[in-house]
């Protein structure tokens, strides 16, 4: 029997996120929690399965803890499997070399000997930030037909937001002919998602040239990818039409679980034909209370609701005590939100205990911004955090 | 102290016949996300026992897609770990056996391959917490032959009933299948004894073809053997007629009950993947417990809702328990119904039963 996968994915997960702020300061960026019940690393890992691809890499560095116990054997994803599955990839010391992760190139590099046991003949290289369902399995059928070395996912911002995203120049049939930066002026409105597929050899090529360059920071966007243009390698990019969301900051996080919200939302979690598949918590379905109320949101089990929620998403094991209200917020995992006190267009993270009395954040018109709270905190009864704030501890 | 547990999963299949015409009394869908066997064998798991014997007879293949590998209870192991147990006809025999004895009479090489010192039996048919450790423990301090559990309880209907001295010896032993209404010792179906002492009585019932445990084994034996009652003081709900079912259901959105069985979330289950429950602008929902991926945009009271439950805009639904993947349409009523799986109900319909009669709606069917 030949053992080969005809490609195999690798997920890069070792990003620290610092623009989470309080919400990654114990854990990495893909394993931050998303929609109640799931963790940002299980959109990517869920299209892998659903796209047919069951090898996948995962490279973690900062705070590999959280994200590595949540894996685990991968199966929760059908990752558990004799040839391929899911694999944690962290540094690691070898015979002539120890280094960390230099670059999403470098992390990549490292790692050429995991890729080639499974001799693939092509690579796609994801990031652990983004929320979207995708079939990625289309998109390389889309590299295969057009006999391309590499096919970059991208999708179509609005003008005035493409001076945030790296930019692809294309020609009518797709082939990419320049790379814009963050462009003050863009030509195009085509960003890059930071999902690339690429012929297995190719990238062996190039990152084993890239490693030996000592000049360069062995980005995939800053380095790989401009070089192979340079070098007149066949560079297409393969447009994608859906939700694509990345979840980098505090706000688009917060804007990314709205969307989950409405009788119509924006984004549909609980899809049957691409199920996003998680580790999921062992609690008895949620209760809501005598006096309850429950209006334009996401309930996960484990909950016990006494007082009041509105457009809001709380995870397992979340209690609202009688005469609380949760309004335009985000709860994480088992906090708990004590009796008459308010929150509203406020993060709280996981474990964190609000006494009674308290106000946490401010009405989204007042608040400076969006109230974090992060995990295991413990808030007095009558505190008041005002909109805005970021707390990490107390 | 090891023990090896046994479960039967039929034994009571016809107390609540309506809901075991498709399925195991085990695998009976309980309390939103959980099926009756969940109890026993976390009980069992949590008191430490890791080589669980599953006996079945008919009707199984739930259980068995239920329980699979025993992997959600950790009981996936390369030692020991979930025995499935199907009925064994040997040459001699072309029937089923139809009494706990028989059935061990056809797991015999189960129970002389197992090599703990102690055994727990359980039937599926009661909702409780139990540490079976602390039966063995008392067990062992009586120096008792055979421990029973039971428990106090008025208005039983069909149940064994012990009288017991002061000592705690198990003294008499009936049967009642109408109701008592005063309290008294209700068998909780749970045996505890030594598994040498239990391969004992098997081959004895084999040679002197004995057929039933408590008529046979239990109730002659009295005197001859030192059979203690040890008293469960918790919770204690017996699924021994729908109505019944209906009543320790609805018994889960009391506060207190719900946080003593599932509290410390240790009542294992079959992890299925759903999305959190989604409620929709208009949703009403009060004293109700509501498992993962349902929808709901109507009104909900004192109901029970299993997974991927769809309750309509403008649905009123009220003193019920609808089970996984019902549909129920805009503008239905439904008060005091048991909807089965997979049960759509269109919209406007109008169904109630009564608190003390529930009306049941079959798996599948449609409305």
């Amino acid at each position: 029997m030949i053992r080969k996968k005809k490609c195999v994915a690798m997920l890069l997960a070792g990003g620290q996120g610092s623009r989470l702020y309080a919400l990654t300061s114990a854990l990495a960026k893909p394993a931050v929690s998303f929609g109640g019940k799931y963790r940002i690393i299980d959109f990517p890992l869920s299209n892998c399965v659903n796209s047919g691809i069951d090898t996948v890499g995962v490279l973690t560095q900062y705070q590999p803890l959280k994200l590595n116990d949540y894996i685990g054997n991968g199966q929760p994803w059908d990752l558990d499997r004799t040839f391929g599955g899911v694999h944690i990839l962290s540094p690691y010391q070898a015979k002539t070399s120890s280094d960390w992760y230099k670059g999403t190139a470098n992390a990549i590099y490292q790692n050429l000997n995991f890729i080639k046991q499974f001799d693939p003949d092509y690579v796609l290289i994801l990031s652990g930030d983004h929320i979207y369902k995708m079939n990625y399995s289309i998109m390389l059928n889309y590299h295969i037909l057009k006999n391309a070395d590499c096919t970059i996912a991208a999708i179509n911002v609005p003008k005035s937001e493409a001076s945030r995203f790296g930019i692809l120049n294309t020609k009518e049939d797709g082939v990419i002919y320049e790379f814009e930066e963050k462009p003050k002026n863009p030509k195009s409105t085509l960003a890059s998602m930071g999902i690339y597929i690429f012929s297995a050899k190719k990238l062996y090529k190039y990152l084993e040239e890239d490693n030996a360059d000592l000049n360069s920071s062995n980005d995939f966007g800053k380095d790989i990818l401009p070089k192979m243009l340079n070098n007149g390698e066949r560079m297409l990019a393969y447009e994608f039409e859906g939700y694509w969301k990345d979840v980098g900051t505090i706000d688009s996080l917060y804007e990314a679980n709205m969307d989950l919200l409405g009788d119509k939302p924006n984004f549909d979690i609980n899809d049957s034909s691409w199920k996003i598949q998680s580790r999921s918590p062992l609690a008895p379905p949620h209760y809501i209370g005598e006096n309850a109320k429950t209006v334009n949101s996401i309930i996960m089990s484990g909950c016990e609701i006494f007082g009041s929620v509105e457009n809001s998403v709380l995870a397992s094991g979340v209690i609202v005590k009688k005469g609380a209200t949760v309004k335009n917020s985000i709860i994480m995992a088992e906090t708990v939100i004590g009796e008459n006190s308010v929150v509203d267009y406020s993060i709280i993270d996981e474990n964190t205990v609000i006494g009674k009395d308290c106000r946490i954040g401010e009405s989204k018109e007042n608040a400076k911004g969006i109230t974090v709270l992060g995990r295991d905190l413990c808030v007095q009864d009558n505190s008041k955090i005002d909109g805005g704030q970021i707390v990490d501890k107390i | 102290m090891r023990a090896v547990g046994i479960i039967f999963s039929n034994i009571h299949d016809n107390s609540v016949s309506e809901l075991s015409r498709i399925r195991t009394l085990g695998s009976i869908p309980f309390g939103g996300r959980y099926r009756l066997i969940d109890f026993p064998l976390s009980n069992m798991v949590n008191s430490g026992i890791d080589t669980v014997g599953i006996i079945t007879k008919s009707n199984y293949q739930s259980l068995m897609d239920h329980v699979g590998s025993g992997k959600d209870w950790d009981l996936a192991r390369k030692d020991g770990g979930l025995v499935l147990l199907p009925p064994y006809g040997d040459a001699n025999s072309s029937t089923l056996y139809n009494s706990r004895l028989e059935a061990l009479k056809g797991i015999t090489s189960f129970l002389f391959r197992a090599d703990e010192d102690f055994v727990v039996m359980t039937d599926c048919d009661t909702i409780c917490r139990i540490n079976y450790n602390d039966v063995i423990e008392q067990h062992i301090l009586n120096r008792a032959d055979i421990t029973l559990v039971y428990t106090k309880l008025e208005n039983m209907e069909k149940s064994t009933h012990f009288v017991l001295d002061g000592s705690g010896r198990i003294t008499g032993v009936y049967y009642k299948n109408e109701v008592v209404p005063e309290k008294s010792n209700v068998f909780a179906n749970v045996f505890v004894m030594k598994l040498s002492f239990l391969q004992n009585i098997v081959m004895d019932s084999i040679t002197h073809n004995k057929v039933h445990f408590t008529k046979d084994v239990i109730a002659p034996n009295l005197e001859s053997m030192k059979i203690m009652g040890y008293e469960h003081k918790g919770f204690y709900a017996g699924i021994t007629s729908l109505q019944a079912y209906y009543n320790s259901n609805m018994l889960m959105l009391n506060e207190d009950i719900r946080h003593e069985i599932f509290g410390d979330r240790s009542v294992f289950t079959k992890i299925k993947d759903s999305a959190p429950t989604k409620y929709g602008n208009s949703a009403v929902v009060k004293n109700s417990l509501i498992a993962d991926g349902c929808e709901i945009l109507g009104e909900v009271e004192n109901s029970i809702l299993f997974r991927n439950v769809k309750v309509g805009r403008g649905a009123v639904i009220k003193n019920s328990i609808v089970m996984q993947n019902t549909i129920l349409g805009e503008n239905c009523m439904l008060n005091c119904i048991i909807a089965d799986k997979n049960v759509s109900v269109a919209g406007r319909k109008i169904l109630s039963g009564s608190e003390n009669h529930p009306f049941y709606i079959g798996k599948g069917i449609m409305i």
